[in-house]
């Protein structure tokens, strides 16, 4: 394998649209692929993709400010200084609420005797986890961290080097929720981005927002429309969308309560024997089919 | 009394929740939708729209003829936000955070506070509910400051307040829960929800935040999430099972308290909850 991997991100809006049990479902499939956890926030597909971990990559980003209670003259300019409301008094001195700190410095300006410090800040750790037939680049968001981007690039390196080292064809993203700076991060280069949507208006609306991203970003969508029985209306409509915007829908994947039950034992759709099973097969069939013209 | 619904994974039921509570609660409530990059409460609530204003951030601007080329503001910027080529000062709109450091080092006042439109934010009514909604632009980054703004943007005398957070627990999700009296955690009880569960609850505890729960599609999954709640004291305040109805009704877009009875008695449970642990 030469040149640059295919990748595809898949994407739902809100989550909860079983798009990380559909991305399991395919690195099963594709056997020898990357395959990269970019909800940095909520990563949940080492839960069902088993494998050897390696150890954990540090991710310092930004710095965040404290206060030296002993040199704080309690003058409080650090707090007028600071535009995130992160400097608080707090006992006749100053204090600084370390999770709403964006390490801008703004308040070791204003301070008159020198009483800030700013220390690098560990926002969050990744790991490569070997899989039977490939790889996993997954990490792990602090609390009430703002560098979800960030984290999102830096996996995504991660992986993009592996496939390069290993001659591997194929990476292939979770995405994180949403439409903000995480998801920018997520979509950026890649060849498709897959949206999972569902036949709500909820899972309309989200979609609707999806695809604007995605031509925000000129790149190319597709639609997969999950539990698509529950609603054959909104099937219809969210397949009349998708015409007039010109993007196509790969599968529709049908309602199965015992899909959570599987889950629950950190099993996939595949083994079941089900329509969904079937369902996630013909869409592994489409991507293939893509990926390779 | 301010509650907000959170969940580390979207898709939980926090909406159907939120907007469940606020018809139990009834009129003189707010529901504010603080999922800004999704917004989706309307869609249950019909609200009518009384009131739309756009939102903006502060985004230095340079003024014309001043930059002398001392390059401070690029070094201030903690962001790299800025760049000064010879005496042209460049802003990157999209790596600014709006700290203001780079206009406040100037020394030939050559950077003023602009603004920048990143949202907006909808004042509405639904039978007697004030409705707040914020809506991120598609393409823009930053949420976090429309989340602060619409918080805060319920009337004063609105009771209870019903914040719908984003997912997740990063800044967003604590700007959005940070002004609630009791965070209500949506789970369900799967290993992802479990897994998501204890990052909500461990960043409410950081934030010093009480906090209860509500189990969706309690009979699809295992015990683990039950147990994890028992054994932190978590309190449970209802169990919704899977039910296609509630399914089919959020399918249609209406407030599900309206049809299942299951729901509307969670709704009631959270509010009995809340009204017995915050007065
Ligand atoms: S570094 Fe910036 S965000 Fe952090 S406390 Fe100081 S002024 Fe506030
Ligand atoms: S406002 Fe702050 S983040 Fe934005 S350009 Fe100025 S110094 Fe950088």
């Amino acid at each position: 394998m030469t040149g640059d991997p295919t990748r595809i991100a898949v994407f739902s809006g809100k989550g909860g649209t079983g798009k990380t049990t559909l991305v399991a479902s395919l690195v099963r499939l594709a056997g020898r692929v990357v395959a990269v956890d970019c909800d940095v926030d909520a990563a949940n597909l080492a839960l069902l993709v088993p494998g050897e971990d390696g150890p954990p990559t540090p991710f310092v980003a930004g710095e965040k400010a404290r206060i030296d209670p002993d040199a704080c003259l309690g003058c409080g300019e650090c707090a007028d200084a600071c535009s995130f409301g992160a400097v608080v008094p707090d006992a006749g001195v100053y204090r600084v609420r370390q999770v709403f700190c964006e390490g801008c410095r703004a308040c070791g300006l204003a301070c008159p005797t020198g009483a800030i410090r700013y220390e690098p800040d560990t926002a969050g750790t990744w790991r490569v986890r070997r899989t039977p037939e490939g790889w996993l680049v997954h990490a792990r968001l602090g609390i009430a961290q703002d560098n979800s981007g960030k984290l999102v690039s830096e996996v995504r390196k991660a992986a993009d080097r592996i496939a390069a080292e290993e001659g591997i064809g194929l990476v292939l993203i979770d995405g994180p929720p949403g439409v903000g700076c995480p998801v920018h991060a997520a979509i950026g280069g890649v060849d498709l981005a897959l949206v999972v949507a569902e036949p709500t208006p909820a899972g309309h609306h989200d979609m609707e927002r999806m695809l604007e991203l995605a031509r925000h970003f000129d790149i190319p969508a597709a639609v997969l429309i999950n539990k698509h029985d529950l609603s054959p209306p909104g099937t219809r409509r969210i397949e009349e969308t998708c015409a007039r915007l010109g993007v196509p829908v790969l599968g529709r994947i049908p309602f199965d309560p015992a899909v959570p039950g599987r889950m629950a034992q950190g099993r996939t759709p595949l083994g079941g024997g089900g329509e969904v099973e079937r369902s996630i097969r013909e869409i592994h069939a489409a991507l293939a089919e893509r990926a390779a013209r | 009394m301010r509650i907000a619904f959170a969940s580390g994974k979207g898709g939980t039921g926090k909406t159907m929740m939120a907007t469940s509570v606020a018809r139990v609660a009834g009129p003189g409530a707010a529901y504010v939708d603080a999922d800004v990059e999704e917004p989706n409460g309307h869609l249950f609530l019909h609200p009518t729209v009384e009131r739309e204003t756009r939102f903006a951030v502060d985004l230095p601007e340079p003024v014309p003829d001043r930059c002398d080329g001392c390059r401070l503001c690029q070094q201030h910027c903690a962001f790299h936000a800025i760049l000064v080529a010879g005496t042209r000062v460049l802003v990157f709109p999209e790596l600014c955070h709006s700290c203001d450091v780079c206009v406040d080092v100037c020394p030939r006042d050559a950077l003023a506070v602009g603004k920048m439109e990143t949202g907006t934010v909808r004042l509405g009514d639904a039978d007697g509910i004030f409705v707040v909604e914020g809506r991120l632009d598609v393409g823009q980054a930053r949420a976090t400051p429309l989340i602060g703004h619409v918080t805060r943007a319920a009337p004063p005398d609105a009771d209870p307040v019903l914040i719908d957070c984003p997912p997740g627990t990063s800044c967003a999700a604590v700007s959005s829960v940070e002004g609630a009296d009791l965070v209500v955690l949506v789970t369900e009880p799967t290993p992802f929800g479990l897994h998501d569960l204890e990052l909500a609850a461990e960043m409410c505890r950081e934030l010093g935040k009480p906090v209860a729960a509500v189990i969706n599609r309690a009979d699809l999954g295992d015990e683990a999430v039950r147990n994890w709640l028992a054994e932190r004291g978590i309190p449970l305040l209802a169990e919704i099972p899977f039910d296609r109805g509630i399914a089919e009704t959020y399918a249609a877009g209406g407030v599900v308290a309206d049809r299942s009875v299951a729901v509307r008695r969670a709704a009631e449970a959270v509010l009995a909850h809340a009204r017995r642990e915050l007065s």
